[in-house]
């Protein structure tokens, strides 16, 4: 209750309400502010969500209207060709990504509110430090909004690189390997200390200048140098983490400017991406630290060929595969981020659709950590028509219901069916939460071709015995099985 | 003493969505992620500021480049928050074993 009566008067006294005019502002950001969070809270049921997100959107032009009424702002024109530029380059953007290429569109997209904040904080500062024209007097900064503006700088600038970078891996524009050189830790940790050192003299001499603008660089070149050594697989941790940082940029700026609206969103966001950020982490039995600084992926395929025995695992022809499937009761498919680079999403489904006629059940178990996001193949999967109720998110849920499968699927996924991470002890993988789909009755793995997975680790479960290879690219391999069922159909 | 009102809005709020993003299903943790970050666009609201608050012309054109990059962001961060959660959101579709028209 404490805590309540504190909240109203942050309410009352933070902000100085001087007129009715910035009482309307005010109002205008706490409606934007309610509508934020009961938005976030329609996420938590799939049947809502859509409803509440929209009303967030209403919030945020509350938000965008209430500013516009602040007598802070003189001119209008330079805000109106803004707004337009923007909904302008935003639109097309977000009606024509392709779900397979969401991640990147994500990190794109931090990499645009960073540089908001970025460029805000550095105008603020510069404004600090300007004589105003009719007194000749620089307004000044207070250690308290330097460490604000500080904060925003640092945490805006490591956005924009590293989501840019992030962009890139997905986007394969970078290699998804981790590059490393020797020393890379200590030279990144060198240079934040660098960074910190400019904080904290911003901190203690909020005039230095050259501070503040070389924590700005600092910050800017360790946004690369941070996620050039992560590899693609761990790009989910990387993803929630820039979303976090990029919230904390945001809340940053609400201190600097002293705006109540842009802290809530901004703590709302920061928040969210750490719990998903540690979810993810958790999810591959790996600390944050070793995701940040594991460069995980770069030495493993070594490693793994050592131990390689002379096993062969076996194959199995579509025709074959199709009856067995046409019969089945129950088939999970377990699918990997191979599926959707393959796109064979809609395939997919057209198997399900053939399987549940001939009276099959089929169920996807989609692993936390599948795709390139968190809860990326759930939504590829939705795009391409499948029902939710047919996704078994949970990896316990997803494990029972394959002991009693008939058959389990396996489309371009490795590590996430790896049973090392199970059985290996000294496996990179061992400890994370995986599916076990050799508990089904029989296992087909639809995979491009004999490589190994994202984390470059063998996996055991393809010489297991109820395990048969598929080879091919996964769209055509379903497309042939799905060819042979109907096949089967029309003959009867 | 604003500074400490404002920590107490900030940890409040990031307290709020502890809570309420815990109980976000994995299901729709993609949309979850676009949705922060729509919101996170609200650094517009700052843009706003910087770029018609005649600070000056290096400032205004900061100012205006952070409002197209916020404006940016906050449409099509919700745009596509919209278009994922579209394919969650409809009424559930006939049970999966519901024949198909044809043969």
């Amino acid at each position: 209750m404490s805590h309540l009566f504190a909240f109203l008067r942050v309410l009352e006294e933070g902000p100085q309400i001087n007129s009715t005019q910035d009482l309307i502002v005010q109002a205008s950001y706490l409606i934007a502010s309610i509508f934020f969070i009961l938005g976030l809270r329609s996420l938590t049921r799939p049947d809502s969500a859509r409803r509440g997100m929209q009303q967030a959107a209403g919030g945020m032009l509350f938000a965008v209207v209430g500013t516009l009424l602040n007598s802070g702002i003189l001119t209008y024109q330079w805000i109106i060709l803004g707004l337009i530029l923007g909904a302008i380059a935003g639109y097309p953007m977000a009606m024509k990504v392709p779900m397979t290429a969401m991640p990147q569109f994500i990190a794109f997209s931090h990499a645009f509110g960073a540089i908001a904040a970025t460029l805000v904080g550095i105008v603020e500062y510069r404004h600090a430090f300007t004589p105003n024209e009719l007194t000749g007097q620089t307004p000044g900064l207070s250690h308290g909004v330097a460490a604000a503006l500080g904060f925003e700088v640092l945490f805006g600038a490591l956005t924009v690189t590293g989501s840019f970078m992030a962009f890139g891996k997905l986007q394969e524009l970078i290699t998804g390997r981790p590059i490393t050189f020797r020393g890379q830790n200590a030279v990144n940790m060198g240079l934040m200390a660098v960074a910190f050192g400019c904080f904290a003299m911003l901190i203690y001499q909020p005039d230095t200048a050259w501070a503040f603008y070389a924590m700005v660089a600092l910050s800017l070149f360790l946004g690369v140098s941070m996620v050039l050594p992560i590899g693609g697989g761990d790009m989910p941790v990387v993803v929630s983490l820039l979303n976090s940082y990029a919230g904390l940029a945001a809340a940053a700026t609400g201190f600097a400017i002293g705006n109540n609206v842009l802290i809530i969103a901004g703590a709302l966001e920061g928040a969210g991406g750490f719990i998903l950020s540690v979810m993810m982490s958790k999810a591959m039995n790996r600390s944050f630290a070793n995701v940040i600084f594991g460069a995980f992926g770069s030495g493993a395929p070594a490693a793994a060929k050592e131990k390689g025995e002379a096993k062969e695992s076996k194959t199995i022809s579509a025709e074959d595969a199709a009856v067995q499937l046409a019969y089945a009761g129950s088939v999970v498919i377990v699918p990997g981020y191979g599926m959707a680079v393959a796109q064979a999403q809609h395939i997919c489904r057209e198997l399900m659709e053939l399987i549940a006629k001939q009276g099959g059940e089929v169920k996807y178990a989609i692993h936390p950590v599948a795709g390139r996001m968190p809860g990326h193949l759930n939504v590829i999967l939705s795009e391409a028509g499948i029902d939710y109720g047919a996704l078994l998110t949970d990896v316990d849920d997803a494990n029972r219901v394959l002991q009693t499968a008939d058959v389990a699927v396996i489309i371009g996924a490795n590590d996430i069916v790896n049973p090392d991470a199970e059985e290996d002890k000294s496996s990179p993988l061992y400890g994370m939460p995986i599916f076990r789909p050799w508990t089904a009755k029989t296992v087909y793995v639809i995979k491009r071709g004999k490589g190994t997975g994202f984390s470059g680790v063998e996996n055991p479960l393809f010489f297991k015995d109820n395990a048969l290879m598929l080879y091919g690219d996964a769209k055509n391999v379903i497309g042939s099985l799905v060819k042979e069922i109907k096949a089967l159909d029309d003959s009867h | 003493m604003t500074q400490i009102f404002q920590l107490y809005v900030f940890i409040l709020a990031g307290f709020i969505g502890f809570q309420i993003i815990q109980k976000v299903p994995p299901l729709l943790h993609t949309p979850l992620m676009s949705a922060t970050n729509a919101i996170s666009g609200i650094s517009l609201v700052g843009a706003l500021v910087a770029a018609g608050g005649q600070y000056g012309k290096v400032s205004t054109i900061l100012g205006f480049i952070a409002v197209v990059c916020a404006a940016t962001n906050v449409v099509a961060g919700f745009l596509i928050t919209d278009r994922m959660l579209a394919m969650f959101g409809g009424p559930k579709k006939k049970p999966e074993t519901a024949p198909e028209a044809g043969k």
